[in-house]
């Protein structure tokens, strides 16, 4: 192939132009993970067979003319979503050489519309993390600088998709992991409405606030394959039963007459002066293209960090309760009785992360406390999901920072509460169950990207993709790529 | 509010987990501090709120109770980390 980096629209073209095969393209693909996951590590499950047998399928449909504009694409999927061909592990050792019976929803949903798997990718165990420094088969490395994290939970999509080993991929989001990650690689990262994909097949963390999304180079590609992607599943029961929906449509709208909100007050503080400055260009942009701008003040937002680690452990330890060595998952070699199997097979199997907040949320859970801070924490996310809906009354969209700064070294957080509070421009949308995404919008002096995050009302995901392909076309910061690929 | 030792015991005891001496220390040191600053959230005043359960307040949706999924015995039993004869094998229960 001519060139490292294509997008979806770019392959998708040359496949119906009959330029290139699936079966080219996935062998492409499967040869770049062949010289680079060694050494990234974004990739937990490769299996060459099953991608071309997959591309071959591919191949017969374009050749009758039965074809799709996805059909022949290659896509990888993070590993919280359970494949039948691939093993599903959620990054845990817990679920080591795991085989799912069934194709998670969003995996069926985007098979059918002919996308080719090129095999599973690496992330924070149960997507517990903000770094990918706690999966249990190894940190995954971020192609922008071999000591900063790639982000996390979603470490492998992101850089997969920054290093050229994929064109998109797959994440998923609870409070940030879509989001965070695609900032730190400088790579396109969309969360849509909570329900709007199905859950179905997504290895439960917090079920209140997981959501599957993606990562790409361009909004146009989310775009693309979004609608494919989402839908309703009936054996979901929080999937959201919508018509279907064209995410390009506005695409090529522009800006003009909108109003854009920036909660100022909340996220100056703290703030690297340079991920300011590039947050302000974006804001610059929008009023040279015609957008007013809305000063707008969500105060309770910044408890958005305590009411999630409530809500979020709480739902992860009702979940995780259901790996008990007996159905699935591993089991100890040795113990005394049943009681004895299920608790040393829980200790083994689970890695420091994920029993810290099984713990977390048992004790807010548990009698005399669940009040205090189970009911207290839905309580305040009540507050301010409301202050968002009351602010969507008067602003199309809310421009924020996704982080306070750029990919930080690993280690440098590795103390729970630092890591925690590293979330708090991301979990409050979270909670509000809001769509919300990440895109390029500069390059720090440190050499590390830095994003930009956009959010509309929910079930507004057409909107926002338009809002952020206004400025994906007055910029290149998402065309930038590391150097050395 | 400050866990103890024992408290920290007694939540791995409920959560199922089996955790080390040396676990239980650290985990302590760590719960406290996740805890210390999660009691900003008391400070808020949440009088005549509702908790809010669903992003979106939906109601849970309930389907016809009928058996719609076959019989997919011999492919969930797969992952068993231990088997006999289509059940899976736990230790004894019953003396």
């Amino acid at each position: 192939m001519e060139k490292r980096f294509y997008t979806v629209a770019e392959l998708s073209r040359a496949l119906a132009a009959k330029k290139v095969s699936a079966v080219e393209l996935a062998k492409e693909y499967l040869a770049r993970i062949e010289a680079k996951n060694s050494e990234l590590n974004c990739f937990l499950d490769v299996r060459p067979e099953e991608t071309l047998k997959q591309a071959e399928a591919a191949d017969k449909l374009i050749a009758e003319g039965r074809a799709g504009r996805l059909t022949g694409v290659p896509i990888a999927h993070k590993d919280i979503f359970v494949t039948r061909e691939w093993a599903s592990t959620a990054a845990s050792r817990m679920l080591e050489g795991y085989m799912s019976p069934f194709d998670a929803a969003v995996v069926a949903k985007l098979k059918s519309a002919g996308m080719v798997t090129l095999g599973k990718l690496n992330c924070d165990e149960f997507a517990m993390g903000s770094a990918n420094e706690n999966s249990a088969y190894g940190k995954v490395l971020n192609p922008w600088d071999a000591n900063a994290v790639p982000g996390g939970s979603s470490g492998g999509s992101s850089s997969c998709v920054a290093a050229g080993l994929a064109p998109i991929a797959t994440a998923t989001d609870t409070g940030g992991s879509i989001r965070e990650p695609a900032s730190f690689t400088g790579v396109t990262g969309v969360k849509p409405t909570y329900g709007r994909p199905s859950r179905l097949g997504m290895i439960a963390f917090a079920s209140s606030l997981d959501t599957a999304g993606l990562m790409a180079h361009t909004v146009e590609d989310i775009a693309w394959v979004l609608g494919d992607m989402v839908g309703f599943e009936p054996w979901d029961s929080t999937s959201e039963n919508l018509p279907a929906e064209d995410f390009t449509r506005d695409l090529e709208k522009g800006v003009k007459g909108m109003r854009i909100g920036v909660p100022r007050k909340w996220f100056q503080k703290g703030l690297d002066p340079e991920v300011a400055a590039s947050i302000e260009s974006v804001i610059e942009e929008y009023r040279r293209q015609g957008a007013q701008i809305v000063e707008i003040e969500l105060p309770t937002v910044e408890l958005g960090v305590p009411v999630y680690y409530v809500v979020a452990c709480a739902e992860a330890s009702s979940n995780l309760s259901r790996f008990d060595g007996v159905r699935y998952g591993h089991r100890a070699a040795e113990y005394d009785d049943i009681q004895d199997m299920i608790k040393k097979s829980r200790n083994e199997g689970f890695g420091a992360e994920p029993k810290r907040r099984i713990l977390i949320g048992t004790y807010v859970l548990s009698h005399g406390y669940y009040d205090a801070y189970y009911l207290k924490a839905q309580k305040v996310r009540r507050l301010i999901t409301e202050e968002f809906d009351c602010a969507f009354q008067g602003v199309d969209a809310i421009i924020s920072p996704v982080t306070t700064g750029t990919a930080y070294d690993f280690g440098a957080k590795s103390d729970p509460v630092s890591a925690y509070l590293g979330d708090l421009y991301t979990v409050p949308m979270s909670l509000a169950g809001l769509p919300c995404m990440s895109m390029p919008c500069g390059i720090h002096s440190n050499g590390r990207p830095i994003g930009v995050q956009l959010t509309c009302a929910r079930f507004e995901e057409a909107k926002m993709l338009g809002i952020a392909a206004a400025w994906q076309r007055a910029t290149d910061w998402h065309l930038r790529h590391p150097n050395g690929y | 509010m400050s866990l103890s030792l024992d408290d920290v015991r007694r939540i791995a005891d409920l959560a199922h987990i089996d955790i080390s001496e040396e676990q239980a220390v650290r985990m302590q040191g760590e719960m406290n501090d996740i805890f210390k600053m999660i009691e900003r959230i008391q400070a808020v005043n949440t009088d005549g709120i509702e908790p809010m359960m669903h992003p979106h307040d939906a109601a849970q949706r309930l389907r016809e109770d009928k058996v719609v999924f076959g019989d997919n015995r011999e492919e969930n039993m797969k992952n068993a980390p231990e088997e006999y004869e289509g059940l899976f094998l736990v230790p004894q229960v019953i003396e």
